[in-house]
């Protein structure tokens, strides 16, 4: 879960990292008000959680405090990338005499956190890489012994700095690697970093993700820094549909059911598990249907759960069948999901027969379950039945 | 012949008392696994199925001697230490079946893994299965289900998703095609052994003649095996299957498993499904398809 670049600064000001002076407004006055504080030139920064400000707009230079309400005004309706602005963040403007980049993140091959360090901040890393390789460094560090500052030294002296600007930038990228591997991150990021004229370091630009999985460990900063427990700050915001889905999982703590995802399409899709549902939804729209919801059911729901959810998709504006597929499985009972599915119809008004598209869950239990479905004239299938062509029989009925 | 496990592997389950984990024994035990021990701390001296609980690793090494594996299947917050105390009382070979493990833990246990020479299997995974002879793990489930599904054979099978382990070993059953071993890798974003790494065991095993593989978006894992594959001029030939395309259009939203996420170019199935193809691995565009792109293969290669 990605951090507002407030957020991230407030996160890195505890840990002793450089900041220029500044807070967030979240009106026009009060942009005024930060800006006249501060007493000099500031830039206002959109708070959203995606890049690409700059270019969109939504980062703006005030040389009096009396320019910052309008750029307020203009600054908070830009969507960048989709995101819209929470807030504006009034910085002081630092006259800057170079910008470094660092990130700390996760190399999934070679297993180990990777610090990235380039004495060309400021603009795309990746075009550094490519075209100035000599001055980007990768610095793999272990996990398990002492975090050292000489990983530091080494990544920031590969790219040819030298001099009391190593010395001065080692504690701080140290500091970094510290954080990521303190608050479980995903990923740490300061770009630029900037050294200035007189000088001094400071972190211009930030942003950390924090591990969803390590969420529970790290509660009593997440409630500091304000951030909700509802908050998923995934690439877009949940809709209703999937709060209540949320909700449905939370029933008892017996399998999983209810993580869906909404889509605009008219075809219900209670399936499962992870990787089977993938492989389900490509299915339906390589068949040409139109998903109504992507979920996953897991592990052994119980009949309640599965009730539930399928009561959730059904009442679904413009849903008119559903379609309960899976791969083959070996936890999750057949019987348990026919009984819910099946019970979810009933309790939504519906006949399992006519709402019920095509039921594809082969494995353990089937036998129990397909003779609940055969007592209500529900359409099965065991795996002689691909989970491709399966998925063609539910949009083939829909089109019927 | 096999990788990994045979009906001669000595393994225990750390958390064998759990729900999960006491289904999973009985599973285990009934498709002839050789499970010597348990263990969940302060219940020692209870059974589970006749298999005898102790307190420490070290207790169950210190009365059978050398143990070849072990099942870790305890909550997330004590995953970590369960895996270490595996690799330091002389285990080599580790299933991690938790899922919700945050990465450092699991960077931690893949670097202690490395020192000690242990392989790691997981974790957010089923374990793996050698048909006919034994298997580590919930994958496949009951005995009865698991023999329905897996038929010993020539087959290697590696996927990222559990579930879809067995529906492509059942399809592949069903084609007359039976497995070597087939191994459920998991779903995090780091995980202890991948397809790459796997890949000199399949080679090694002269009863392995062809790979089926299961993927997803997120990861740099297939760009992995491609150049494993092409460096290595590999005897076997692959086929893979690569489920959630519809994700490439929906950057940054998580689907499926912890690793499946398209957060960069890279991650996406076509760019994936490019370097595979440019690899030399056939990439079927449904799992029925499978079976046959294999037998197309392996006519090829004779």
């Amino acid at each position: 879960m990605r951090f507002y670049e407030y957020e991230s600064k407030e996160l890195f000001r505890r840990h002793g990292l450089p900041l220029g002076r500044g807070r967030v407004a979240t009106s026009g006055a009060e942009a005024h008000e930060i800006a006249a504080e501060i007493g000099g030139p500031v830039v206002l920064k959109s708070q959203v959680l995606s890049g690409g400000r700059m270019k969109a707009g939504a980062v703006q230079f005030a040389e009096t405090p009396d320019e910052c309400p309008a750029l307020f005004d203009a600054i908070m309706p830009i969507e960048v990338s989709g995101q819209t602005a929470r807030s504006v963040l009034v910085e002081e403007k630092s006259p800057v005499a170079q910008e470094y980049f660092v990130s700390v993140t996760w190399d999934g091959r070679r297993k180990l956190p990777v610090l990235l360090f380039s004495d060309m901040g400021g603009i795309d890393i990746e075009e550094v890489a490519e075209k100035h390789p000599d001055h980007v460094s990768k610095t793999h560090f272990s996990t398990l012994l002492p975090l050292s500052p000489r990983i530091a030294k080494e990544a920031i002296a590969a790219t040819g700095v030298g001099g009391s600007t190593l010395n001065r930038l080692t504690p701080i990228v140290f500091e970094l690697m510290q954080i990521f591997l303190s608050y479980d991150l995903t990923l740490a990021e300061i770009n630029p970093l900037a050294r200035l004229e007189d000088g001094r370091f400071i972190v211009l630009d930030g942003h950390v993700d924090l591990e969803a999985e390590a969420r529970g460990q790290h509660e009593a900063l997440l409630a500091e820094l304000g951030i909700g427990a509802d908050e998923t700050r995934q690439a877009r915001e949940p809709t209703e549909f999937e709060i209540a889905g949320r909700k449905v999982n939370q029933v008892d703590h017996r399998g999983v059911a209810g993580n869906v995802v909404e889509f605009d399409g008219n075809l219900g899709l209670v399936i499962g598990a992870g990787g089977g549902s993938l492989t389900l939804f490509d299915a339906v729209r390589n068949h040409g249907g139109k998903p109504a919801n992507y979920c996953e059911i897991g592990g052994n729901p119980s009949v309640g759960k599965v009730c539930e959810l399928t009561k959730l998709i059904l009442a679904k504006p413009g849903v008119s069948k559903i379609a309960v597929m899976m791969n083959v499985v070996s936890n999750t009972r057949v019987d348990i999901v026919a009984r819910g599915v099946v019970k979810g119809c009933i309790e939504s008004g519906k006949d399992p027969s006519e709402v019920i598209s095509i039921f594809r869950i082969p494995g353990a239990w089937e036998e129990e379950g397909f003779k609940i479905l055969e007592r209500y004239g529900v359409e099965y299938c065991d795996r002689s039945v691909s989970m491709y062509e399966a998925a063609g029989r539910a949009v083939a009925k829909l089109g019927a | 012949m096999s990788i990994l496990i045979s009906q001669d592997t000595r393994f225990i389950v750390q958390g064998i008392t759990g729900r999960e984990a006491v289904n999973l024994t009985r599973e285990n035990l009934d498709y002839g696994a050789r499970i010597v021990g348990g263990v969940t701390p302060g219940r020692a001296g209870r059974d589970v199925y006749g298999v005898p609980v102790f307190d420490c690793v070290r207790d169950v090494v210190a009365k059978e001697g050398k143990v070849e594996g072990s099942v870790v299947c305890v909550p997330p917050n004590f995953t970590r230490d369960a895996v270490f105390e595996a690799i330091e009382n002389g285990i080599e070979l580790i299933v991690v079946v938790t899922e919700n493990v945050p990465r450092k833990e699991v960077a931690q246990m893949v670097e202690l893994a490395t020192l000690r020479g242990a392989r790691i299997i997981g974790p957010n995974c089923l374990g793996l299965i050698s048909p006919g002879e034994a298997k580590m793990g919930g994958i496949g489930g009951p005995a009865a289900n698991t023999r329905q599904a897996y038929m010993p054979g020539n087959i290697g099978v590696m996927s990222r998703s559990g579930g879809m382990t067995t529906e492509i070993a059942s399809t592949l059953t069903a084609a007359g095609l039976g497995q070597s071993t087939c191994v459920s890798i998991g779903g995090d974003a780091i995980i202890g052994t991948t397809y790459a790494e796997l890949m000199p065991h399949f080679a090694a095993d002269p009863e392995t003649h062809a790979i089926a593989i299961y993927s997803e978006p997120g990861g740099r894992m297939e760009a992995e095996l491609a150049e494993w594959v092409k460096a290595n001029d590999s005897r076997l030939p692959i086929v893979a299957f690569m489920a959630g395309r519809f994700m490439d259009e929906m950057q940054g939203m998580r689907f499926g498993h912890a690793g499946t996420i398209v957060e960069g170019k890279e991650d996406t199935t076509v760019e994936k499904i490019e370097r595979m193809r440019a690899a030399g691995i056939s990439v079927a565009e449904r799992i029925e398809e499978i079976p046959a792109l294999i037998g197309k293969r392996l006519e090829a290669a004779s």
